[in-house]
């Protein structure tokens, strides 16, 4: 743990976004994690994310379950809403608050322990549901708060600190939401804050459930030679299936996207974006299509990232309930419980 | 582009670079390729690497160790800081209350809250407080080294001299003009700002170690000193003439004073009074003491005379704040044109009001206006003067009359005489003639011992990790938020009593702790093996000053622009790691900011950061580098 926290100065340059806040306004309180962990990279995205789209701390609920992972909601933006619940029970919570507030902004963080095993089911779940939440699975194929035990993602033939190999096939949340009708599906690293950044900012615009996966190495536990999650390997092994970046819902603009070469596309703000089509072979709103590409890579042994997967033509939970536009946070209480009398009349109905 | 969505899976060529401008998204293309001119790994063994870091050491023309000395005060060891100031500086109670404090602009601390730490009054701190010392100088010797060495003038460039060659067995004649020692310290630095009690210590440390110095003796001819068969001379002399205005009525009255003349009568109790109006004309900072003095010896309503609006003033920024918290009124673009004298009397002086264009360049005259005055001082600057030095006997003048004499060396072309303070190069200031007595010292002993004056040590350095445990280091590495102290004054009626009430009372005990505190330890080095870094990000993530990036490497300027947070400040160094193992990018570190903290190693999971004392070893007359700071360990 740090001797101090980190000091208040900051650079001369140090820059406000639309809300007039620096990036250092979206930090939390000292990572109490081993040093070098990939979380703290992961919580450092977070907070650049949430500086760049300009999120309003008190409209951001951090929730999270336990583990190594569950502990970072700590780490960023002290004035948001938060809730740590019970091991494997973040989705249902995060569910249960969206469905109450629909308004706020759920950044979930959990890790391969707390989402794959024991939480596993209440994760299908949330998926299915499309809840709109960004979910973050900090994966390290380790159990990494009780001495670096294989979780449920390690990969067969990936080697312990003490040097035995794993033989259970793992979980790979990704093919697993493919298959349960995830509409936001993305991988990214911990050590690659150029994807991971802007993926997070899309997760966060998605309406519905988008789920990240980070691999996020065990600095302690799993970053030895034979692990198959470690830094090197993963830098040694990654593919980028997609560029990915991110620009904000504005003003429609429109332009031809050549299939060869380079488009430069001006916007609004007088930027320069400039886009290259998808990669052949490779389109992300064809499941059938990534679910092949994905076994195809993988038994190569590669690891893909990027914004692998997406479906906006799903509705969220709200949509699927047909519950109001307003927030039932602040629907009144007369309103929501309309009282004996009115339950009376409704039974009766059915009488 | 339709849908965000369509967006969001687009792909980008990866040269450009997305950053954000506040809400604008701004995406560069460097342009630059990939292999340009890579930078060579930073070579941290170069004692000038590290030693830049420090920027108050640097910025010292002594390269006074300013942090090592905040850090024995801030334990109490004031005799050790004081020493430790000695060392360098030689006059470490006189420089806490006058240095021109070349420490403080270049101070670290200065950019990150645009107030330096307070180093020239901590300096004081140590000096106050100190305990016995006499045990601590070094020990002269009796059997002399048979070498005879005269300077002229005892101000501090002779002084400098007699200190480091007097412990070598050296005999120092001293040649001084006036009957006390000192120099323009004692005559040009007013008693209410430097006490004649603390000037007399530190000079006396200097002359008790058994300096032959003979008072009342102005050197009036070189050659006749030369005959004396000196093995060097050192001229030590000043810049002792102060310029004159000669308009209309200069020589018609006698309440014209040259400044810096007019200071030493009244140090020396020739003058005890002057007029109630006074006009100070120039505002460098002898001008400062000239109106200040003034103030206390009767003047009432006291105007310094600007030539040149305020941002264009020669004097410290601090002199100007204590001179108008006296009352003084500094009055901008007024040029002088005539002294007004009637029948004998002083009346007053006419000066054309300017009007300067952008930059101050260029002026045109608006109006004449009189302003009366019963005195005028003149504090235009000084001169050399040189009428003693005959000009045949091979010490050659140059450009303005000046001695030619090396920077580096200080040595004249006759190879045994030396120059140095004011002497040398025209006026700078106290801390610059104790530096030049230190090299003018080197050089007199490389001479009397038959080795080539050119022949010097380089600096030398040494590193010495801080790590005591996980998270644990000898050196207090949390960031102190305190504002910079505030020096305390006497108060204005107290102050006015008597010419030499000192007007700074010092740092209280509460001010000095709160201000040591301020000190980032710039010393304490974030020294980085290439080799061990595993790129995780953790030192990047935690460095609350955004100062490392790990890149791909470029040229400088391209390498700059692509760094964490931009690199502005083009004077501080960029670091450059050699490659590191998993992708062959660099770890970049801009120095300009960094507040010294140590996190980046507190983070880092394999020590590839750790924090490292630098020592800089710098060699004095007799003494191979590595010895100085023995004495103080």
């Amino acid at each position: 743990m740090p001797s101090i926290v980190k000091p208040s100065a900051t650079h001369p340059s140090l820059q406000r976004n639309a809300l007039g806040m620096t990036i250092r306004d979206y930090e939390g309180s000292m990572s109490t994690l081993c040093a070098g962990c990939g979380h703290d990279s992961v919580t450092a995205a977070i907070v650049r994310a949430l500086w760049e789209i300009s999120a309003k701390p008190h409209m951001i609920a951090k929730m999270s379950g336990i583990g190594c992972s569950s502990k970072t909601p700590a780490y960023f933006v002290n004035g948001a809403h938060g809730f740590n619940s019970a091991h494997g029970r973040m989705p249902p919570i995060a569910t249960g608050a969206n469905a109450a507030n629909r308004e706020l902004t759920y950044i979930g963080i959990s890790g391969d322990g707390d989402s794959l095993s024991i939480g596993l089911g209440h994760l299908c779940h949330a998926i299915r549901r499309n809840v709109r939440m960004t979910y973050i699975i900090e994966n390290n194929g380790v159990y990494g708060l009780t001495k670096g035990q294989f979780s449920a993602s390690a990969d067969v033939g990936s080697k312990s600190k003490r040097g035995e190999a794993n033989r259970m096939a793992p979980i790979d949340p990704v093919e697993l939401g493919l298959s349960i009708g995830a509409t936001f599906l993305a991988r990214s690293f911990s050590g690659d804050k150029e994807q991971l950044v802007p993926i997070l900012k899309a997760a966060i615009a998605h309406r519905g459930f988008a789920l990240v996966d980070v691999i996020s190495p065990c600095v302690t536990f799993n970053d030895h030679a034979g692990s198959t999650k470690s830094y090197l390997h993963t830098r040694q092994h990654q593919i980028k299936a997609t560029e990915t970046d991110f620009v904000p819902a504005a003003t429609e603009v429109l332009a031809h996207i050549e299939q060869e070469g380079v488009t430069s596309v001006t916007m609004h703000d007088g930027s320069v974006v400039r886009f290259t089509a998808t990669p052949k072979g490779y389109d992300p709103t064809d499941r059938r299509a990534v679910v092949t590409y994905l076994h195809e890579r993988e038994s190569e042994g590669e690891i893909v990232t990027g914004l692998l997967y997406l479906d906006e033509t799903v509705g969220d939970v709200h949509e699927m309930n047909q519950t109001p536009e307003t927030a039932l946070a602040r629907v009144p209480y007369e309103k929501l419980c309309p009282g004996a009398a009115e339950l009376d009349r409704m039974q009766a109905e059915f009488r | 582009m339709t849908l965000p969505s369509e967006r969001t899976h687009a792909s980008r060529p990866k040269s450009p670079r997305i950053i954000y401008n506040k809400t604008r998204l701004v995406t560069i293309d460097t342009g630059i390729p990939q292999e340009a001119r890579p930078l060579k790994p930073t070579d941290v063994q170069d004692p000038n690497y590290y030693h830049k870091v420090v920027d108050c050491q640097w910025g010292c023309p002594a390269h006074t160790n300013v942090p090592e000395y905040i850090r024995m005060i801030a334990q109490g060891r004031f005799t050790d800081a004081y020493m430790l100031n000695r060392e360098s500086n030689v006059f470490p109670a006189i420089l806490g209350r006058t240095c021109d404090r070349p420490c403080e602009p270049a101070c670290r601390r200065g950019r990150l809250d645009g107030k330096p730490v307070a180093i020239c009054r901590l300096k004081r701190v140590a000096a106050d407080h100190r305990g016995e010392i006499a045990d601590r100088l070094p020990a002269i010797p009796r059997k002399k080294n048979g070498k005879r060495i005269a300077c002229v003038g005892a101000g501090p460039a002779s002084l400098t001299i007699a200190n480091d060659l007097l412990p070598l067995g050296y005999e120092v004649v001293m040649y001084e003009k006036l009957e006390q020692p000192g120099g323009l310290m004692r005559s040009n630095i007013p008693s209410f700002r430097l006490p004649q009690s603390v000037l007399d210590d530190e000079v006396g440390t200097i002359l008790n170690m058994g300096v032959d110095i003979r008072y009342g003796s102005p050197v009036d001819s070189m050659r006749a000193l030369l005959r004396e068969n000196f093995d060097a001379v050192f001229v030590g002399t000043g810049a002792p003439r102060g310029k004159n205005l000669d308009i209309t009525g200069r020589y018609e009255t006698d309440r014209i004073h040259i400044g810096i003349d007019w200071l030493e009568s009244v140090a020396f109790g020739h003058i005890e009074h002057i007029g109630e109006r006074v006009l100070i004309i120039g505002v460098g900072n002898t001008a400062m003491d000239c109106c200040r003095t003034s103030r206390r010896l009767g003047g009432t309503d006291i105007k310094v005379m600007a030539r040149r609006p305020r941002g264009f003033f020669k004097a410290s920024a601090w002199e100007l704040d204590d001179a108008e918290e006296e009352g003084i009124e500094i009055l901008i673009n007024f040029a002088p044109k005539r002294f007004v004298v009637e029948g004998g009397v002083l009346k007053g002086m006419e000066f054309d009001r300017l009007e300067w264009d952008e930059g101050a360049k260029n002026s045109r005259v608006v109006e004449t206006v009189f302003l009366p005055a019963d005195d005028v001082i003149l504090a235009i600057g000084q001169e050399n003067a040189f009428p003693w030095i005959e000009r045949d006997l091979g010490i050659e003048f140059g450009k303005w009359d000046m001695p030619v004499v090396s920077e580096q060396t200080f040595q004249s072309t006759l190879p045994h005489v030396f120059f140095g303070g004011d002497a040398a190069f025209g006026p700078k200031n106290i801390i610059w003639a104790v530096e030049h007595g230190h090299q003018a010292a080197i050089s007199i002993h490389n001479h009397c011992t038959g080795i080539s004056v050119s022949e010097r040590l380089p600096h030398r350095m040494n590193l010495i990790t801080q790590k005591m445990g996980i998270s644990e280091w000898s050196y207090h590495n949390d960031y102190n938020p305190a504002a910079r102290q505030k020096m305390q004054h006497t108060d204005l009626v107290e102050r006015f009593r008597k010419l030499n009430v000192e007007v700074e009372l010092g740092f209280s005990a509460e001010q000095t702790a709160r201000e040591v505190q301020r000190c980032l330890n710039c010393d304490v080095e974030t020294q980085f093996t290439a080799g061990l870094c595993i790129e995780c990000d953790a030192c990047i993530d935690i460095c609350p000053v955004q100062c490392l990036t790990i890149a791909r490497n470029g040229d400088e300027a391209d390498l700059r622009g692509r760094l964490s947070a931009p690199a502005i400040n083009l004077e501080q160094e960029l670091y450059v790691s050699a490659e590191l193992p998993q992708t062959k990018r660099i770890m970049a570190k801009d120095e300009d900011v960094c507040v010294h903290c140590g996190l980046c190693a507190e983070r880092c999971p394999t020590a590839a950061w750790d924090m490292q004392k630098f020592e800089l070893f710098i060699s004095y007359a007799g003494s191979p580098a590595c010895d100085s700071l023995l004495t103080v360990a």
